[in-house]
């Protein structure tokens, strides 16, 4: 049997990708908006339904960014909310670990398992920065070093408060008189940056341990992602970068005791189909107008740059001053954190080679889409990534609220279920199941 | 006559500790999303105000102060917000008022959580703030040092600081998600493609919000819920928690146990808004009890006797177990007191909602004194308040 791809939703809402100035481009807010997206994943069979985090409000110049979408809700409840109107696709939010305590993450993700009958997912993500921080009691108290450490003692800890509850703890029983067994719940931790004990509320879920997914790319995140991931989340789309990725993870799992198939790797990736090839790339170069706005294309350079450059017509050249390597001008998750200067260096050259605007510039230096084509050529190319090992599948990010996933739903997965690649339909009930996982550890096992 | 506010507060098998092993109960369905789905959906066909979730951040104890090691009631228990969430897309009027601990969570997460639940109910969201002053509740947390205290000592002078203390920072939390939910202005959302932007800047706004305990800077990163302010409900009962419903709730849950109780009660919490200096609409009371209903004279009473038999019930409010017409003669001689309504905690559950809902309603309704069904469509709304201007919209262009 060839290998079996693996796919997720990843509800767009909040991030430059999306095109909000689209007349199709509805609410990123409401509810319906998210039943929708849901409802077309689960008619494809999707694994899961993805949601990011971003816990403050970009700002660009000391003000806040205007020009992307912004306006989410938290992540949890809305999951809990989609756990009515879907049955069997994943519902995965991502949750940081620096403003938040194991005690209650692990509860509320317990609770998400509890709801929606096994379906329940965690992207755990470092985010420690002070400017995020200052929305919360302990402030940016967290060193860089120490995100991993952190992150990692954070969840084993989510991982002992689920094995608290073993499923023989719930008994229920009146004949019995015995609801619960004594020391339901029992748990004590002992670490560097959590010293807790007590009882957990909540009684073990039916995966007993959510899926973990992981999206971070330095060598700690890798790492971490290599001794207790389920799936990583990653940025590696192209097909070279891709398998290059896949190796490094992938032989980073046997020193744990893990096998190849028991970390997914999924990269973020987004598509674009038309009639023919041509009418296809047509689409994505409008698409990628459409997320390049002129005022968008300024701001990705003053993130660059670190001065203000509202000043430069966006369709001119490039700016003719030296970027300001001290003057950060963004903040919040879209932070440029890459060598300044060597990266201004390489623009210049590239659109003195190619006699690039400011705007045609931006567009060509920020992402573009990774499948281009008819859904044939799509479902192709989807397909030999998966069985290159370039991924495991991909976490499809659409460019329209909430109607982006539509075309792929109803005319690439048919094909991918055709070439025997995708699943026609969902085996078992849990997410666990879906990305072929097995069952968690179970409180007998570690005791 | 004006009708009756009726809530029902929902928790585990019912309120009566024995009541898991009732015939009608369901003890191993107590975690699966359908046995909540189908209690709201019982509550909301006899249009009642609001469903209450309870929520602590441990396992329930007979001692609110410390754990108990009893395995013979019911323990474990789902967070209340993610129920609640789980339950709104199953119905589509009734109120849904999780309980929040303000003690040991994130001001920031509470407030954008509440502010979800609204958007996903289309406004019906509502929480009851709730500290926690036990240190074995600390010690899931490690992050504050909490003297174990007895029921005695609660009358301590540093004790009762200390919750006074803990009632502070449950205020300084409800201002948080306040101003966070006014940090968005309605219209901050502008979609100007002449312009690229997608908000006006200027309809956002800093909280800065400062405290004893944390600052929150903001703004939300949730847009404006639908109902402006979601409904905030307090339990309280004494001069403490009085003052802090005045300060910062909408509704408060009483106590009492019986007219006279009840009249004392809506006189110190008037005091107290007085105290406070409240403005605005005064707190609806509505006075919790827990109920048993059946439709044989004597009936619901023997069988409190026979549960308490098995597993007395020890409970902060007043019982009342009797038919429909007994029980609604109580609740309309209670509510000559000064009583809004009512928040019933039935007994056991399904049977006691449902003597709630199929027989203590009907009762209502023919005595004039409980509405046929939902007109308004906002939980503010069938409190009778409106929705409210954002705080921040007069004050032009604040933004940075
Ligand atoms: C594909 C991808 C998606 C991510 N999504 C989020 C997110 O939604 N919220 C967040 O706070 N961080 C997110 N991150 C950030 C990472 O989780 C991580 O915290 C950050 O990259 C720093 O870790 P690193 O140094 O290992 O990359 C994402 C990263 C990647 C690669």
């Amino acid at each position: 049997m060839p290998k079996q791809i693996h796919l997720a939703a990843h509800f767009p809402g909040v991030n430059n990708t999306t095109v909000w100035s689209d007349p199709r481009s509805g609410s990123q807010i409401d509810f319906a908006s998210f039943v929708h997206l849901a409802r077309t994943a689960e008619r494809a069979k999707f694994d899961f339904f993805f949601l990011a985090e971003g816990l403050r409000l970009r700002e660009l110049k000391g003000r806040i960014h205007d020009l992307d979408v912004a306006g989410r809700p938290e992540s949890l409840t809305v999951l809990a909310a989609l756990a009515a109107v879907t049955t069997r696709l994943g519902l995965a939010a991502t949750v940081n670990s620096t403003f938040n305590e194991p005690y209650e993450v692990a509860r509320r993700l317990a609770t998400l398992d509890h709801l929606s009958e096994g379906r329940a997912a965690w992207n755990v993500v470092t985010s420690y920065d002070a400017f995020t921080g200052e929305n919360f009691r302990r402030g940016g108290f967290l060193d860089e070093a120490d995100r991993y450490t952190r992150a990692a003692e954070f969840l084993h800890t989510a991982r002992e408060l689920w094995d608290s509850w073993s499923a023989a703890d719930l008994v229920a029983d009146p004949a019995e008189g015995r609801f619960v067994r004594e020391d339901a719940g029992a748990f004590r931790h002992e670490g560097q940056h959590f010293a807790i004990q007590g009882r957990f509320t909540t009684p073990r879920g039916p995966q007993g341990h959510p899926v973990i997914i992981q999206a971070g790319d330095s060598d700690e995140g890798r790492e971490f992602a290599a001794r207790d991931a389920d799936v990583i989340f990653s940025r590696h789309s192209t097909l070279e970068d891709g398998r290059a990725f896949y190796k490094d993870v992938k032989s980073r799992l046997a020193k744990y005791g893990r096998r190849p198939a028991d970390l997914k790797i999924m990269p973020a990736v987004t598509y674009v189909l038309g009639d023919s090839e041509r009418d296809a790339a047509e689409r994505a170069a409008e698409i990628r107008r459409a997320q390049v706005s002129p005022q968008n294309a300024l701001a990705f350079l003053e993130a660059v740059w670190g001065r203000d450059l509202s000043g430069y017509d966006p369709d001119g050249p490039l700016p003719d001053v030296e970027p300001d390597l001290a003057g950060g001008v963004s903040k919040g998750r879209a932070q440029f954190r890459g060598d300044r200067s060597e990266t201004v260096r390489r623009w210049r050259e590239l659109a003195e080679d190619r006699g690039l605007s400011i705007r045609e510039l931006a567009i060509e230096a920020t992402s573009r889409q990774t499948f281009v084509g008819t859904a044939r050529t799509v479902a192709d190319r989807i397909d030999e990534f998966v069985q290159t090992d370039a991924a495991d599948g991909f976490v499809f990010v659409p460019h329209l609220t909430p109607g982006g996933l539509d075309d792929l739903a109803e005319h690439v997965v048919p094909l991918l279920q055709e070439k025997g690649v995708f699943r026609a339909d969902y085996t078992g009930p849990t997410l666990r199941d879906h990305l072929g996982l097995g069952p968690a550890r179970t409180p007998e096992e570690t005791a | 006559m004006t009708h009756l506010h009726l809530a029902a507060a929902l928790d585990g098998a019912g309120w009566h500790p024995a009541a898991w092993r009732e015939p009608g109960a369901r003890p191993a369905d107590l975690f699966a999303p359908a046995y909540w789905t189908g209690l709201a959906a019982e509550a909301e066909r006899a249009a009642l105000d609001l469903v209450t979730f309870e929520d602590a951040l441990a396992l329930q104890s007979s001692d609110v102060l410390a754990p108990d090691h009893r395995t013979d009631q019911v323990r474990g228990r789902l967070d209340a917000v993610l129920l609640a969430s789980r339950v709104a897309p199953a119905t589509s009027r009734i109120g849904l008022v999780p309980t929040v601990n303000t003690t040991h969570t994130e001001p920031f997460h509470v407030g954008i959580g509440i502010a979800t639940l609204d958007h996903v109910s289309g406004g019906r969201a509502g929480w009851r703030p709730r500290i926690s002053a036990s240190a074995a509740d600390a010690a899931h947390f490690g992050r504050r040092d909490v003297v174990a205290l007895t029921p005695e000592d609660l009358t301590s002078p540093a004790a009762r600081s200390f919750v006074r203390e803990l009632f502070d920072e449950a205020a300084d939390a409800v201002e948080v998600a306040r101003r966070l939910w006014d940090s968005w202005e309605d219209d901050a959302e502008i979609r100007d493609v002449a312009t690229g932007r997608f908000l006006d800047r200027d309809k956002l706004h800093y909280i800065d919000f400062e405290g004893a305990h944390f600052s929150v800077r903001g703004p939300s990163i949730t847009p404006r819920p639908p109902q402006g302010q979601p409904l905030v409900a307090a339990l309280a009962h004494s001069a403490v928690p009085y003052e802090f419903a005045a300060r910062a709730a909408d509704v408060v849950f009483v106590t009492p146990h019986s007219r006279d109780e009840a009249a004392a009660i809506v006189a110190e919490v008037r005091a107290a808004e007085e105290r406070v200096g409240r403005d605005g609409a005064p707190l609806t009371v509505l006075a919790d009890l827990v109920v048993l209903l059946d439709d044989a004279p004597g009936a619901a009473a023997d069988r409190l006797a026979r549960l308490d038999a098995v597993d007395p019930l020890a409970s902060d409010a007043g019982t009342v177990a009797g038919t429909a017409a007994e029980v609604a003669d109580v609740l309309l001689d209670w509510r000559g007191a000064g009583l809004a309504g009512y928040r019933l905690r039935p007994a056991v559950l399904p049977h006691d909602l449902e003597g709630v809902t199929r027989a203590l309603v009907p009762e209502l309704r023919r005595r004039g004194a409980f509405r046929d069904g939902y007109a308004e469509t906002s939980l503010r709304a069938r409190f009778g308040l409106p929705r409210p201007a954002d705080r921040y919209a007069t004050t032009s262009g604040s933004s940075r």
